[in-house]
C-alpha cells in the first residue's frame, strides 16, 4: 500500500510538472500565431522584419518556424522529466506481432 | 526526348518503386495491417505523416491560393501547422500509451460505451471520405495535364496502384511509401523554388530571399498601382474575424483528423510520439515556408512579364503558349492597343491567371531542364497517392476494426479480421475513385466538412479523455452530437447553394464566422456541453479512473495488481 501511494505521488507531480510546460509552451504557440500574425496584425504591420512587415512575417514564415521548435523541445523536455521520474517506458520483450486484447 | 516522354518515364519509374515496396511490405497480421506492427521509427513516421498531410492541393493549388489571398493566405500557413503543436502536446503521446488502432477505439474504451464507439467511427468514415473525394480528383488532374491522358483513365491508374500497395501491405505498405513519396514530392517543390529564388534575389533560399529581398514589397506596390489588393496588407479579402476563426478551427481539426492521429499509434513507444510529431511538422514546414514565397516571387514574376507588354512578344514566351492552350492563362487584348494591362475591373482586365499555374509553370518561367519539369508531375502524383492511402486506411480500420470486430462480431478470428480490413481497403478504394471521376458539385465544400467536423467532435473527445477524470460517457456522447449536429447544420445552410442548389444561402454567416471556421464554434459547444453534462451525471467507473492515470504516464504502471 505504503509503495503504491508513493508511486502516485510521484506519479501525480510528474504529471504536474506536463501540465505546467504544456500551458507555457501553449501560450507561446497562441503569441507567434494567433497574436503575432492575426491579433496583432495591423499594428505590427509597421514594425519592419527586415524587408518584411513584423505580422505578416509571423503569419507566413515565422509561427511555422516556431511550431517546429516547440514541439522538439517539448519531446526533449519530457525525456528529461520521464527519466528524472523513472517513468521510462519499457518496452517488453515478449514483443509478437498479434494483438495483446485477444488473451 | 520530349516533355511527355521524360514526364511519363518518371512516372513510371516512381510507380514501379511504390509497388516494389508494397510487395515487401506485405503483412500476415492485424498489427502490422492497422498500426505497422508498432515499430516504425520516429523520423520514418514523420516523413509518413507529412507526405499523408500534403494533399496534391497543398502542393499544386496552395502557393497559387495564397498568392491570391495576400496576407489573409495566413489561414491556411497557419492553421494547417499549428494543429500540430496540439497533436504533439495534448493528444499523440497519451494515445500512443493507450496503444491499440484507431481513434474510435480510444473513444469507446474511455467512455465505456459501443455507443460512443459507433459514433466516433461513423464520424471517422464520414470526414475521411469527404477528404479523399479531392484526393482521387488530384490523381486525375496531374495525369491529364501532363499525360494528356484522360481525368478517368488517371483515376483509374490510381486507384490500381493504391489499391495494390493499401491492401496487401496495410499501414505497412502504405507507411514505407508515403516514406519514399515525400522525398519525391519534396524535392519536385524545392528545386524550382530555389530556381525562381536565385534568379529573381540572388539567394537561392527561398525563406532568406524572402525576407532579405524587396520584392514582396514591390509586389505589393505594383499590385496597388494595378488597382488590385495590397499584397502584404492584413484583411484585404477576409475579415479579421474569420481569418481567426478559419485559422483556429483547422489547427483544431487538424489536431482531430482520424487519419493523421492513428500515425502516431505506429510507432514503438511514446517517447517516439512524441519525436515523430516534431519530424512531421520539420517535413511539413519546408513546403510551407516556401509555398507563400513562391506566391510571391511567381507572381510579381507573372505581373512583370505581362503587364503593360505587347503581346505579341508575350506570346513568343515557349511557356506562355503553353499555359494558354491548357486554359489556365487567359490573354485577351481587349481595348485592341496592342498590349496587356492588368486591372481588377473584369471588364477591362486583359489577363486571367488561374491558381495552378503559379506552381505548376514555376519551372519552366525559371528556365529549369526537362526532367525538372517531369519531376514535378511525378511530385503532384505522389502528393495526391499518399493523401488518397492514408485516408483509405483510416476508413477501413473504422469499418472493420471498431465497427465489424469491435462492436458486432468480437469473436472474429485474427484471419477474418484481415481478410474484412483487406475488403474495406479495396471498396473504399473504389468508392473514392467514383468521388474522383464523378465529383460531388460541393467537392470544394468538404475541405470545410472535414475540418469543421473534426474539429467540433472528436477532437474535444480524446482531449478531455486524457485531461479530465471526471469525463465520462454521457458528457462525451452529448458533447459529440452537439458538436457535429450544430457544425453540419451550419455548414449545410450557409452553403445551401452548393450542396442544395438554393438560389442564395440560407445563412451568410453565424457572429460573422463562415463555413471554414464554424468548427471552432462547434468545439466550444462540443466543450460546454461535455463539461456541464458530465458534472450532472454519474463519475466513470473506477477502472476508467485507472485508465486515465495510467496513459498520462508512459511507464507501465498496472503490473503490480
Amino acid at each position: 500500500m505504503n509503495v503504491r501511494q508513493e508511486l502516485s505521488e510521484k506519479q501525480k507531480e510528474y504529471w504536474k510538472k506536463n501540465l505546467r510546460l504544456i500551458i507555457g509552451l501553449l501560450v507561446i504557440w497562441f503569441l507567434v500565431s494567433l497574436f503575432a500574425g492575426i491579433i496583432m496584425a495591423k499594428p505590427f504591420s509597421n514594425i519592419p522584419f527586415f524587408n518584411l512587415p513584423l505580422s505578416f512575417w509571423f503569419a507566413q514564415q515565422g509561427s511555422i518556424i516556431f511550431f517546429v521548435i516547440l514541439i522538439f523541445y517539448y519531446a526533449r523536455k519530457m525525456d528529461q522529466l520521464d527519466e528524472q521520474y523513472d517513468v521510462k517506458e519499457v518496452i517488453l520483450a515478449n514483443k509478437s506481432g498479434t494483438e495483446e486484447d485477444d488473451s | 526526348m520530349t516533355t511527355e516522354g521524360i514526364t511519363l518515364t518518371l512516372v513510371l519509374i516512381t510507380f514501379a518503386i511504390y509497388i516494389y515496396i508494397g510487395w515487401w511490405s506485405r503483412v500476415k497480421d492485424t498489427s502490422s495491417f492497422f498500426v505497422a506492427g508498432k515499430e516504425i521509427p520516429a523520423v520514418a513516421n514523420g516523413a509518413a505523416i507529412a507526405a499523408d498531410w500534403m494533399s496534391a492541393a497543398s502542393f499544386i493549388s496552395m502557393a497559387g491560393l495564397i498568392s491570391f489571398l495576400g496576407y489573409d493566405g495566413t489561414i491556411y500557413l497557419m492553421g494547417w501547422t499549428g494543429g500540430y503543436v496540439l497533436l504533439a502536446l495534448l493528444l499523440a503521446p497519451y494515445l500512443r500509451k493507450f496503444g491499440r488502432y484507431t481513434v474510435p477505439d480510444f473513444i469507446g474504451d474511455r467512455y465505456y460505451s459501443n455507443g460512443a464507439r459507433a459514433v466516433a467511427a461513423i464520424a471517422t468514415v464520414f470526414i475521411s471520405l469527404t477528404y479523399v473525394a479531392g484526393q482521387m480528383r488530384g490523381v486525375g488532374i496531374v495525369f491529364s495535364r501532363y499525360l494528356q491522358v484522360d481525368i478517368a483513365v488517371g483515376v483509374f491508374i490510381g486507384m490500381a496502384i493504391v489499391a495494390f500497395f493499401a491492401v496487401l501491405g496495410g499501414m505497412k505498405g502504405i507507411t514505407w511509401t508515403q516514406v519514399i513519396q515525400y522525398f519525391v514530392l519534396i524535392i519536385a517543390f524545392i528545386i524550382p523554388a530555389a530556381a525562381i529564388s536565385l534568379k529573381l534575389t540572388g539567394n537561392p533560399v527561398p525563406q532568406l530571399g524572402f525576407v532579405f529581398s524587396d520584392i514582396a514589397k514591390n509586389l505589393s506596390e505594383l499590385q496597388v498601382q494595378l488597382g488590385l489588393s495590397e499584397y502584404l496588407k492584413p484583411f484585404e479579402n477576409l475579415s479579421a474575424m474569420n481569418v481567426f476563426a478559419i485559422t483556429l478551427a483547422l489547427m483544431i481539426g487538424t489536431a482531430g483528423l482520424p487519419h493523421v492521429i492513428i500515425r502516431f499509434y505506429t510507432v514503438k513507444d511514446v517517447r517516439s510520439a512524441r519525436w515523430s510529431a516534431g519530424w512531421a511538422l520539420i517535413f511539413i514546414a519546408l513546403l510551407y515556408t516556401t509555398a507563400p514565397v513562391i506566391g510571391v516571387f511567381a507572381k510579381y514574376n507573372l505581373i512583370n512579364s505581362f503587364n503593360n507588354e505587347a503581346i505579341e512578344q508575350v506570346r513568343e514566351i515557349s511557356w506562355v503558349s503553353k499555359w494558354e492552350e491548357t486554359g489556365l492563362l487567359q490573354l485577351d487584348d481587349k481595348n485592341g492597343d496592342g498590349t496587356l494591362s492588368f486591372s481588377s475591373d473584369p471588364d477591362t482586365n486583359e489577363v486571367i491567371i488561374d491558381r495552378d499555374i503559379i506552381v505548376l509553370s514555376t519551372p519552366e518561367v525559371a528556365e529549369l531542364s526537362l526532367f525538372i519539369i517531369a519531376l514535378v508531375a511525378a511530385g503532384g502524383l505522389a502528393a495526391a497517392l499518399s493523401t488518397a492511402s492514408g485516408l483509405l486506411l483510416a476508413m477501413s480500420s473504422a469499418v472493420s476494426h471498431d465497427l465489424y470486430y469491435r462492436i458486432f462480431r468480437p469473436e472474429a478470428s485474427e484471419k477474418q479480421r484481415l481478410v474484412v480490413g483487406r475488403w474495406m481497403i479495396f471498396l473504399a478504394v473504389i468508392v473514392a475513385g467514383y468521388f474522383g471521376i464523378k465529383p460531388p458539385g460541393f467537392v470544394g465544400e468538404v475541405v470545410a466538412f472535414a475540418f469543421g467536423l473534426a474539429a467540433a467532435s472528436l477532437f474535444p473527445a480524446i482531449f478531455l479523455g486524457i485531461f479530465d477524470k471526471r469525463m465520462n460517457r454521457e458528457g462525451a456522447i452529448w458533447g459529440i452530437l452537439s458538436g457535429l449536429t450544430f457544425t453540419l447544420v451550419m455548414i449545410m445552410l450557409m452553403r445551401s447553394v452548393q450542396i442544395f442548389g438554393t438560389e442564395a444561402q440560407i445563412l451568410d454567416s453565424f457572429l460573422g464566422i463562415n463555413a471554414q471556421g464554424i468548427g471552432v464554434v462547434g468545439a466550444i459547444i462540443n466543450f460546454i456541453v461535455s463539461f456541464v453534462v458530465s458534472r450532472r451525471t454519474q463519475a466513470p467507473p473506477e477502472e476508467i479512473s485507472r485508465m486515465v492515470e495510467d496513459i498520462r504516464v508512459p511507464k507501465v504502471m498496472d503490473q503490480t495488481d
